[in-house]
C-alpha cells in the first residue's frame, strides 16, 4: 500500500531516463517506457488486492509539511475510487506504451511527455491536499499540448492549443475556487478536510459561486456540454496514445475533480446546481451521440461518443446517490478501458495502414478480409462501448441509470435513449468501416502490413480487462462503495429526488 | 539622532565591493589588460566583474541588522533579501553578457552595470526620500547607458534614448511628488513621514503628491499605461543590459515602492479589498495593476518579435506585482519579494538563451527560434524551464509566486471588493498568457528548423549560467519555503 507514491515517481523517472536514452536507442526508449508503466500498474494493482479500506476515508500514504508557511502539505491518501483510477491509469498507460511502439521521430521526447503525463494524472488520483492536487493537475496539461503538437495528425497545432487552453481555463476557474474558499473561510491549510470543514461555514450564496466555479473548471476537462467542443478535435489531432489517455485518463481527472473536490466542499451549491448538472449530462450524452452518428471521421465518431460516454459519469454524479455514484466510477473505469481500445484500433491498427479515416474511404476496403484481427477488437470494444451484458459497459451504465431512476427518472429515461442511440452509431461505424465490400470488377486490394506483437498484446490487456470486470464487477464495485461510505461524502450523497 | 558611521560603513560594504569592482574593472582594463587580445581582455573584465558581485553577495549576508545611521537605511529581512537577490540577478545577467556576442568596450559596461547593481542594492534598504532618490537615480542613469551601449545598431541607441527620455520624466514625476510630500510633513525620513500623515487629514496636496510618486513608480516598474518604453528598450538593448532592466532593476524596484509606500504612506493607504472604496494610494494601484495585466496579455498575443513579447509579459508581471504590493501590508513581504526573485531568474534566463542564439544568427522574430530542439537540446530545455515558469506551471516556481501572492490578496476581503476580482482576472489571464508562451515553445519545440540552421555550440560560461538559473526555478518551485522561511 505504501509503495503507491512510487506510482508518481516511477513514472516521472521513466521520463527522465526516456528523454537521456532517447537520443541514442529510439529501442532503449521504448523498453524504459515501458518497464515504468509495467511497474507502476504493477504498484497499483498489488495495492489495490491488497488493499483494507478505512471507514474514516482515504487512507494517508504519505503526510509532510511542504510549504509551512502557507500550511501546504505533501499529502498523498487513497481510497477504493482513486484506487480504482489509478489502476486505470496503469492500464491506459501500459497499453498506450504498446501502442505507440512504432513511434520512430523523437522516441525519447515522446515516452518522455507520455510518462511526465502519466505521473502527473497518478499524483492527482492520490492528492488528499488541494493544493497538491491542483499542481499535478497542471503539470498533467503541458505534456499534453506537445504530445499532440508533435505527434500528432490532422490539424494538430489547432487542436493541441485548444485542447490546452481549455483544459488551463478550466483549471484557473478551479484555481479561483479554491483560492476564494481558502481566502473566505480563512484556512489554515489547503487540505481537501480543512477547506470542507470552512466551507460549512459558508453562505449558500458563496457556495454556489464556488461550488460553480471549481465544479465548471474540473467539467470542462470531464467534457460536459457545452463545453466538450475541445475533446473531439483534441482527440482526432492526438497520436494514437495520446488519444487513448486523453479519452481514457485525463478526462476522468476532470470528473474525479468534481466528484472528490468541488461536490463534498461544497454541498449547498452542489444541491442547488444539481438539476443544471443532470440536464447538461443527458443533453450531453444525447447531442453528442446524435453527432457522432453522422459523422465521416472515424476517429471523430470516437471522440464524440466518449463525449457522450462520460455524459453518464456525470449524470451519475449529478444522481448523488451511492448507487449511482459508484456507477459513475466504474463507468469511468470501463469508459476508460473502452474508450483506449477504440482509440488504438482507428489510430494505430487502421489508420496507420490504410492512411485514411474517412469513412468512405474505407467503406471500399473490405477491412474485415485485411486486418481480421483489428475487426474482431474493434466488434468487441464496439459491443463493450454499445453496454452489452459481458463487458465492463453494461454493469457502469446499468447502475448508473438505476441509481438515477431512484432520484430522477426522467434523467434515467432520456439517458437510456442515449444508450440506444450510442448502439446506433456504434452498429453504424462497425459496418461501414470494417464490413464494406471492395467494388465490383476492381483490382484485388494489395494485402496490408500484418498487426504487430505489441499492438495483439495492447489489445488483449484492454479487452481482458473490460471482459473480466464486465463478468465481474464486485472486483471494482467492492473497492468502490465502501469509499463512498466515508464521512468525508455522506454531506452530498444524500439520495433523495434531484 | 545617532549617527553612527562605523555602522554605515559596514551597512554599505556590498555597495563599496560593488564600486572597488567596478573602478577594478575600469582599472584592469586601462593598464594590465591593454595589451591583450580583445577576447581575453573581455574575459578578464567580465571575471573581475563577476568576482565583484559575489564579494557584494558575501558581504551583504553578514551585515549589521536594523535601521542603520539615523534611519536613513534600513538593514531588515527585505533589504538583506533583496540585495541578495539583485546580486544574484546581476550574476546572471553577467552570464547573459558573456553568453552573448562581444560587446565593445566590454570594461566599461561591466563597469556599468556594477555601478547600477550598487544603486539597485542601495534602493532596497533606503528609507529616506533624498537617499531613495539618489539610489534611484544611480541605478537609473547606469540603465539608460546600458540600454544605448551597443553603438553598432541604431536600435540599441533608440533604446537608450526612449529609456531616457521616459525615466527622466519619471524622475522628475517622483522628485516633485517628494518635494510635495516634503513640504507637507517637513520630514524625508518614512517613518517621520507616517507618523505626521496619520496626525493630520488628507488633503487634496497630498494626493497630487501621491499620483507624481504613482505615475513615477508606474514608469519605472513599466506599468500600464506608462510602459510604453518597455518594448522598445527589450528589444533594442543588448540582451545583456535587457536582461538586467528585467530582472534586477524589477526586483530592486518592487522592494523601494514596497518600503515607501508601506512605511511611509501607510496611513494613506485606503482601502480597495471591499466597496465602497477607500481613497488612498492603494485603489489607484490597484487600477494600474488591473490595467497593466490587460495591456501586458493582449498586447503580448499580437507581437512576432520575441524580445516585445518578453516586454509585455514583464508589462503583466509588474501587475501582478504591483497586485502583490496591496497585500503586504497585512501579509508581509514573502510571497512578493518570492514572485518578484523567481520571475527575475525566469525572465534573465529566457535573455540568455536569446543571447546565446544570438551568437549563430539573429534572434528577434519567435521565428527564429524555429527547431531549436534541433540546434541546443540543452538551450530548449532551459527555455521551456524559464517559459513555463514566466507561465506559471507548476512545479515550476513562476506558479507558487503567483499562486501565494494573488491567495495573500483574497485574503484581504475575499471576492467582495476590487482586489478580489482582479485576482480572478489574474487568473482569468493567465490562459490568455499560456497562448503566448506556448507560440514560443512550439517554435523551439516543435517547429522543425529551417534549412541550412547550423547546430549551436553552447559555451561553458553560457551553459553554467543557464543550469544555474534553471536549478533555481524548479529548486525554488519545488522547495518555496526556502525563500518563505527567510520573512
Amino acid at each position: 500500500m505504501n509503495a503507491l507514491p512510487c506510482t508518481i515517481y516511477v513514472s516521472f523517472t521513466g521520463a527522465l531516463l526516456a528523454l537521456a536514452v532517447g537520443g541514442r536507442s529510439p529501442t532503449l526508449a521504448r523498453i524504459v517506457a515501458l518497464a515504468s508503466a509495467l511497474t507502476a500498474w504493477g504498484i497499483a494493482l498489488f495495492s489495490a488486492i491488497h488493499f483494507v479500506p478505512d471507514a474514516a476515508g482515504p487512507v494517508t500514504l504519505v503526510d509532510a509539511p511542504w510549504i509551512p508557511q502557507m500550511g501546504i502539505r505533501y499529502h498523498l491518501a487513497a481510497d477504493g475510487i482513486s484506487l480504482t483510477l489509478v489502476v486505470l491509469t496503469g492500464l491506459a498507460a501500459t497499453a498506450g506504451i504498446l501502442f505507440s511502439w512504432n513511434i520512430t521521430e523523437r522516441t525519447g521526447e515522446f515516452f518522455a511527455f507520455f510518462l511526465a503525463l502519466i505521473g502527473g494524472v497518478y499524483g492527482v488520483f492520490l492528492s488528499a491536499d488541494a493544493f497538491l492536487f491542483f499542481v499535478f493537475y497542471e503539470i498533467a496539461i503541458v505534456p499534453k499540448y506537445f504530445l499532440i503538437a508533435i505527434w500528432g495528425s490532422t490539424n494538430r497545432e489547432y487542436g493541441a492549443m485548444k485542447l490546452v487552453l481549455y483544459s488551463f481555463a478550466g483549471s484557473a476557474l478551479v484555481l479561483a475556487g479554491l483560492l476564494w474558499a481558502y481566502a473566505a473561510g480563512g484556512a489554515h491549510s489547503f487540505g481537501v478536510a480543512e477547506l470542507a470543514r470552512v466551507a460549512v461555514g459558508f453562505s449558500h450564496g458563496q457556495q454556489v459561486g464556488m461550488f460553480a466555479l471549481v465544479f465548471l473548471g474540473f467539467a470542462v476537462l470531464a467534457g460536459m456540454f457545452p463545453f466538450h467542443t475541445w475533446a473531439p478535435t483534441g482527440h482526432v489531432a492526438a497520436p494514437t496514445a495520446a488519444s487513448m489517455l486523453l479519452a481514457g485518463v485525463v478526462m476522468k481527472l476532470g470528473a474525479y475533480g468534481c466528484l472528490r473536490v468541488a461536490m463534498p466542499l461544497f454541498p449547498l451549491g452542489f444541491v442547488f446546481w444539481q438539476p443544471m448538472i443532470a440536464w447538461l449530462a443527458v443533453i450531453g450524452i444525447i447531442y453528442a451521440g446524435l453527432v457522432a452518428l453522422v459523422q465521416e471521421d472515424f476517429k471523430f465518431v470516437i471522440g464524440y461518443s466518449s463525449v457522450s460516454h462520460m455524459g453518464f459519469v456525470l449524470l451519475g454524479l449529478a444522481a448523488a446517490n451511492a448507487r449511482a455514484v459508484s456507477g459513475a466510477v466504474l463507468q469511468m473505469f470501463s469508459h476508460g478501458v473502452i474508450a483506449g481500445l477504440l482509440f488504438a484500433v482507428v489510430g494505430r491498427m487502421v489508420y496507420e495502414r490504410t492512411h485514411t479515416r474517412k469513412l468512405a474511404e474505407l467503406r471500399g476496403m473490405a477491412l474485415y478480409q485485411r486486418l481480421p484481427f483489428a475487426a474482431t477488437v474493434f466488434v468487441l470494444a464496439g459491443l463493450a462501448s454499445m453496454g452489452m451484458p459481458g463487458f465492463s459497459g453494461f454493469p457502469a451504465e446499468l447502475t448508473i441509470l438505476i441509481g438515477t431512476w431512484q432520484a430522477a427518472p426522467w434523467a434515467a429515461a432520456l439517458a437510456a435513449v442515449g444508450v440506444l442511440i450510442a448502439a446506433a452509431f456504434t452498429l453504424r461505424v462497425i459496418q461501414v468501416s470494417f464490413f464494406g465490400q471492395a467494388a465490383a470488377g476492381s483490382a484485388p486490394l494489395p494485402p496490408l502490413p500484418p498487426i504487430t506483437l505489441p499492438e495483439k498484446c495492447g489489445a488483449a490487456l484492454l479487452l481482458g480487462a473490460t471482459i473480466l470486470v464486465g463478468l465481474k464487477p464486485d472486483l471494482l464495485l467492492e473497492l468502490i462503495r465502501p469509499a463512498l461510505q466515508a464521512p468525508f461524502f455522506q454531506a452530498v450523497l444524500k439520495g433523495g429526488a434531484l | 539622532m545617532s549617527l553612527d558611521y562605523r555602522t554605515l560603513f559596514e551597512a554599505l560594504r556590498p555597495e563599496g565591493a560593488l564600486i572597488i569592482g567596478a573602478l577594478a574593472v575600469l582599472g584592469f582594463d586601462l593598464s594590465i589588460l591593454r595589451r591583450l587580445s580583445e577576447s581575453l581582455r573581455y574575459r578578464a573584465s567580465l571575471a573581475v566583474g563577476a568576482a565583484a558581485v559575489v564579494v557584494a553577495g558575501c558581504l551583504a549576508c553578514c551585515g549589521p541588522y536594523g535601521p542603520v545611521f539615523g534611519g536613513v537605511l534600513i538593514l531588515d529581512r527585505l533589504a538583506v533579501a533583496t540585495r541578495i537577490g539583485v546580486l544574484s540577478l546581476t550574476l546572471i545577467a553577467l552570464g547573459t553578457v558573456a553568453s552573448g556576442q562581444k560587446l565593445r568596450h566590454s570594461a566599461e559596461y561591466v563597469a556599468i552595470m556594477l555601478f547600477a547593481a550598487s544603486g539597485l542594492t542601495l534602493m532596497a534598504a533606503t528609507q529616506q526620500l533624498l537617499v531613495a532618490f539618489l539610489a534611484l537615480e544611480l541605478a537609473s542613469l547606469s540603465l539608460y547607458i546600458l540600454a544605448g551601449f551597443d553603438k553598432a545598431r541604431p536600435e540599441a541607441a533608440e533604446a537608450g534614448l526612449k529609456y531616457f527620455l521616459f525615466g527622466g520624466m519619471a524622475a522628475a514625476f517622483l522628485l516633485f511628488g517628494f518635494s510635495l510630500i516634503y513640504g507637507l510633513t517637513g520630514s524625508v525620513d518614512l517613518p517621520e513621514i507616517a507618523a505626521r500623515l496619520a496626525a493630520h487629514a488628507p488633503g487634496p496636496l497630498l494626493m497630487v503628491a501621491l499620483i507624481m510618486v504613482l505615475v513615477a513608480f508606474g514608469f519605472k516598474a513599466a506599468a500600464a499605461p506608462f510602459h510604453l518604453w518597455a518594448p522598445d528598450v527589450y528589444e533594442g538593448a543588448a540582451t545583456g543590459s535587457a536582461s538586467f532592466i528585467a530582472s534586477a532593476s524589477k526586483l530592486a524596484g518592487i522592494t523601494f515602492f514596497t518600503r515607501i509606500l508601506w512605511t511611509g504612506f501607510y496611513p494613506v493607504s485606503g482601502d480597495a479589498s471591499s466597496l465602497p472604496l477607500a481613497p488612498g494610494w492603494v485603489p489607484a494601484l490597484a487600477a494600474v495593476a488591473g490595467f497593466s495585466m490587460l495591456v501586458g496579455n493582449f498586447g503580448a498575443l499580437a507581437q512576432t518579435n520575441i524580445r516585445r513579447l518578453l516586454a509585455y509579459s514583464a508589462i503583466s508581471h509588474s501587475g501582478a506585482l504591483l497586485l502583490g504590493v496591496i497585500a503586504v501590508g497585512d501579509f508581509g513581504v514573502g510571497p512578493l519579494f518570492y514572485y518578484a526573485f523567481t520571475y527575475g531568474i525566469a525572465v534573465a534566463g529566457a535573455f540568455t538563451v536569446i543571447s546565446v542564439v544570438e551568437k549563430s544568427g539573429p534572434c528577434q522574430k519567435i521565428t527564429d527560434l524555429g527547431g531549436l530542439f534541433q540546434r541546443a537540446p540543452f538551450l530548449t530545455g532551459c527555455l521551456a524551464i524559464f517559459t513555463l515558469s514566466l507561465a506559471g506551471i507548476p512545479p515550476l516556481a513562476g506558479f507558487f509566486g503567483k499562486f501565494s501572492v494573488f491567495a495573500s490578496v483574497l485574503r484581504l476581503g475575499g471576492l467582495g471588493g476590487p482586489v478580489g476580482w482582479l485576482v480572478v482576472l489574474a487568473i482569468a489571464l493567465s490562459a490568455v498568457a499560456l497562448y503566448y508562451y506556448l507560440i514560443v515553445l512550439k517554435q523551439a519545440l516543435v517547429t522543425p528548423a529551417a534549412q541550412g540552421a547550423t547546430r549551436i555550440v553552447v559555451a561553458p560560461v553560457a551553459a553554467t549560467t543557464l543550469a544555474l538559473a534553471a536549478v533555481l526555478i524548479v529548486l525554488l518551485g519545488l522547495r518555496p519555503s526556502l525563500i518563505l522561511s527567510l520573512f
